[in-house]
């Protein structure tokens, strides 16, 4: 029974960061453009430029 | 980086294929001083710029032309596209605090179930309240909305049942952990808006995808004109800026943006879009010329009469409005199904509750198997059928160039038995191509090309289109010029050589060109509007499909008859936009639910009124806004795919609606006989909805 004490504030707190790590992704538009995301891994950067 | 004040652009680049191409493109955009940064959407086949505000649409567009693509500028987009993907984000939302709060009732739960008991049981019960309730509440309120409003009309929908069950549900639930009871069906609430919730989402996604893609088409055409100011100088002005008393300067190969009255230049117009009139017409000064309409040979000056939304013909517009009334009385298949479904609910969920209490059980157990019941016919794997075979048929068609707007189109289509099909545009290309480039000898192809590919006449196009599949290169020629209204001059091995209008008007109205060395002609090349290369064979796709075609054009019998022929086909000619409505409604009498093709302002009423509809990319403004879908690219064939991916959806459908049933036949009478158990209901509900998304996925392969 003590162990519950921590362990379930633990599993609902890391439930609770993966809740708002979605949402953070959905604002900062993570999601927009899935197929590109793919694909952006073939694309070389050119030298001295930011992505 | 400039200190002058950036703005934001949108284009929609249709031909971003590779990871080649978003490099190409974000890499080599920034390389022009005034374009800031570049980002590429694969997904939506969209780019984003930043640029220095006085750069020109033209430059833009050259930019992209420069690295060998074709953009359209995207207009900001217009305010009810915005509330749209607010709705889905707002759903998307909606599901991760729902799925949060399932797996978290969840992991609460199964130790439930795994046996703990007192104190600890009660701990848990109460944790899952406290995590259950504010997700009903913030999750639940597209149910609540929808139920509320279906109830204040008098009418019922599927979210009446999940309303009323998802409360009653935490309401006996808090009763149960209040009074440290057994079973407390929390986890059951979150799942059931769980899925509903990812159903919601899924169907909100299609409509919003088809949407982008549509917006993205919409700006396909006359988005702006050169002004010619009152100082003499010429500067580009957006479609939407246009004003009356204008003038417009419109080079051969613009579409026009507004409608007007010519005041210079005389040249001819392809009026397909408008009427579906294959033959171009000759305007000069003082005739009436109407925006979407192609100038095909000379410059023309045009002093605008109507602009922007004034331009579509009142006509047509009064006719559509007409039209669309049939198409909305169209009630989806999920609320056919709730209509049933919904008071058969209630009426289980009220015989469970009577039954048992007149067999003595006392209030608190009744309630509980009522409760139990809802729970268990709440129509979870029904949410989850329509959207989901939806989204998948929809997907794999976006694949193969095919833009569905929603899930009813899908149904519609899946009906149809008879296509009334547009000629112009449509059946055929709608653009005019070279004939005849096979009997031209090597060199002459290859000096035509060099003059063709200096211009950006559509007829140049066209030939340097044509050519380009017989593998010749260029001729080398030097001091290439282009007087508009006649052609192109040249000089090569010392002659001089010329492309342009024939000398000889023998060949009368029918679009031609010449090319001649040393003012000698030397080859005359013929264009007319061709067939999409599979038309024959999407006709005869259909047909085998049941669906009988007949064509229904606005052109001459002339221009109709051998395209008739060749397909095989009955056709109707010379209709105007009231013939062609006319026409449905005959179909209709008889019983048929028509497809309607087309692509014209023309055919915009009868888009509207057939009982399902599609345009070709191509199409006009008017087209594409009332058709129910949109396909893309050369080749007609898409048309009969749609069809069989329609009725391929509508099947699995129907399945899983069957799979759904089958399920509570066996579960209800376990809710019944007080069985259900908050575990039974988990395992039950999970379980229908895999099954029901697994079904569905099977339309993945469906479109070979």
């Amino acid at each position: 029974m003590n162990g519950l004490i921590f362990l379930i504030p633990i599993a609902l707190g890391l439930g609770l960061l993966g809740l708002a790590a979605f949402f953070w992704s959905l604002k900062k538009g993570q999601f927009d453009d899935l197929d590109g995301a793919a694909l952006r891994i073939f694309v070389e950067d050119e030298e001295g430029r930011e992505s | 980086m400039t200190a002058t004040a950036l703005v934001e652009r949108d284009f929609a680049v249709p031909d971003i294929r590779c990871a080649g191409c978003i490099a190409k493109l974000e890499q080599g955009l920034v390389r022009d001083r005034r374009i800031a940064a570049a980002r590429v959407n694969f997904t939506e086949k969209r780019v984003h710029l930043s640029c220095t505000a006085d750069t020109d649409m033209p430059d833009l567009i050259g930019a992209f032309s420069n690295l060998g693509f074709e953009a359209h500028p995207i207009g900001s987009g217009p305010e009810e596209a915005d509330a749209e993907a607010e709705t889905s984000r707002e759903l998307l939302r909606a599901v991760a605090v729902s799925g949060f709060a399932m797996m978290n009732i969840m992991l609460l739960s199964v130790s439930v179930w795994s046996g703990a008991a007192g104190a600890t049981r009660d701990l848990f019960h109460w944790l899952s309240a406290a995590i259950a309730l504010p997700t009903v509440v913030y999750a639940g309120r597209p149910f609540f909305r929808s139920a509320w409003r279906a109830l204040r009309h008098g009418r019922t929908n599927m979210d009446v049942p999940i309303s009323i069950g998802v409360a009653l549900v935490c309401a006996i639930s808090m009763y149960e952990t209040a009074t440290s009871g057994p079973h407390a069906y929390f986890d059951g609430a979150a799942m059931l808006l769980f899925f509903l919730l990812c159903g919601r989402w899924l169907d909100s996604v299609m409509r919003d995808r088809a949407r982008g893609g549509v917006t993205a088409l919409l700006r396909n055409m006359g988005t702006g004109a050169m002004v010619l100011g009152n100082d003499g100088r010429s500067r580009w002005v957006d479609a939407t800026a246009l004003e009356p008393d204008m003038v417009m300067l419109v080079a051969a190969g613009e579409r026009l943006s507004a409608d007007g009255v010519v005041i210079g230049g005389a040249s001819q117009l392809d009026l397909s879009l408008l009427t579906g009139e294959s033959a171009p017409q000759p305007v000069r000064p003082d005739d009436r010329v109407h925006a979407g309409t192609l100038n095909l040979d000379a410059p023309i000056r045009v002093c605008v009469t109507a602009a922007g939304a004034d331009t579509a013909i009142a006509d047509i517009a009064r006719l559509m409005g007409e039209a669309a009334q049939g198409k909305s009385r169209y009630v989806r298949i999920a609320d056919r199904a709730a209509r049933l479904y919904a008071p058969a609910v209630h009426c289980l969920a009220l015989i469970a509750f009577a039954g048992w209490m007149i067999a003595g059980a006392g209030w608190h157990h009744s309630l509980l198997i009522a409760a139990a019941v809802l729970i268990i016919t709440c129509p979870c794997a029904l949410g989850l059928a329509v959207p989901a075979a939806q989204i998948v048929a929809a997907g794999e068609l976006m694949r193969a160039g095919v833009l569905i707007k929603d899930g009813s189109a899908l149904e519609r289509l899946a009906e149809v038995d008879r296509a009334l099909v547009d000629k112009t545009g449509t059946l055929t290309l709608g653009r005019p191509e070279a004939i005849g480039l096979e009997r031209l000898d090597i060199g002459v192809k290859s000096l035509i090309l060099s003059l063709s590919q200096a211009s950006r006449h559509p007829l140049s196009e066209a030939l340097t289109r044509g050519l380009q599949a017989y593998d010749v290169r260029p001729a080398e020629v030097k001091s290439i010029r282009e007087t508009p209204g006649f052609g192109i001059e040249a000089h090569w091995a010392g002659r001089v050589v010329t492309l342009g209008r024939p000398q000889d008007a023998v060949l009368g109205d029918a679009l031609a060109t010449e090319l001649s060395v040393d003012g000698r002609t030397v080859a005359t090349i013929r264009f007319a509007d061709r067939l999409r290369p599979d038309a024959a064979e999407a006709v005869d796709a259909l047909g085998r499909q049941g669906i009988e075609s007949m064509i229904l054009s606005g052109d001459r019998a002339g221009a109709v008859a051998p395209v008739a022929r060749e397909l095989g086909l009955t056709a109707q000619t010379g209709m105007s936009p009231q013939d062609k409505l006319a026409a449905i409604d005959r179909q209709v009498a008889l019983g048929h639910k028509v497809l309607m093709i087309g692509d014209g302002l023309n055919d915009g009423p009868a888009l509207a009124a057939g009982h399902a509809s599609m345009a070709p990319g191509s199409a006009s403004d008017v087209g594409k806004n009332a058709a129910d879908c949109i396909f893309l690219g050369d080749r007609l064939m898409p048309v009969a795919q749609t069809v069989r991916m329609a009725r391929r959806a509508q099947a699995i459908v129907r399945q899983n609606f069957a799979l759904a049933i089958g399920y509570n036949m066996i579960a209800v009478p376990l809710a019944f006989l007080g069985f259900v158990t908050p575990l039974v209901a988990a395992i039950a509900m999970s379980g229908s909805s895999l099954i029901v998304v697994g079904n569905a996925l099977r339309l993945k392969w469906a479109i070979q």
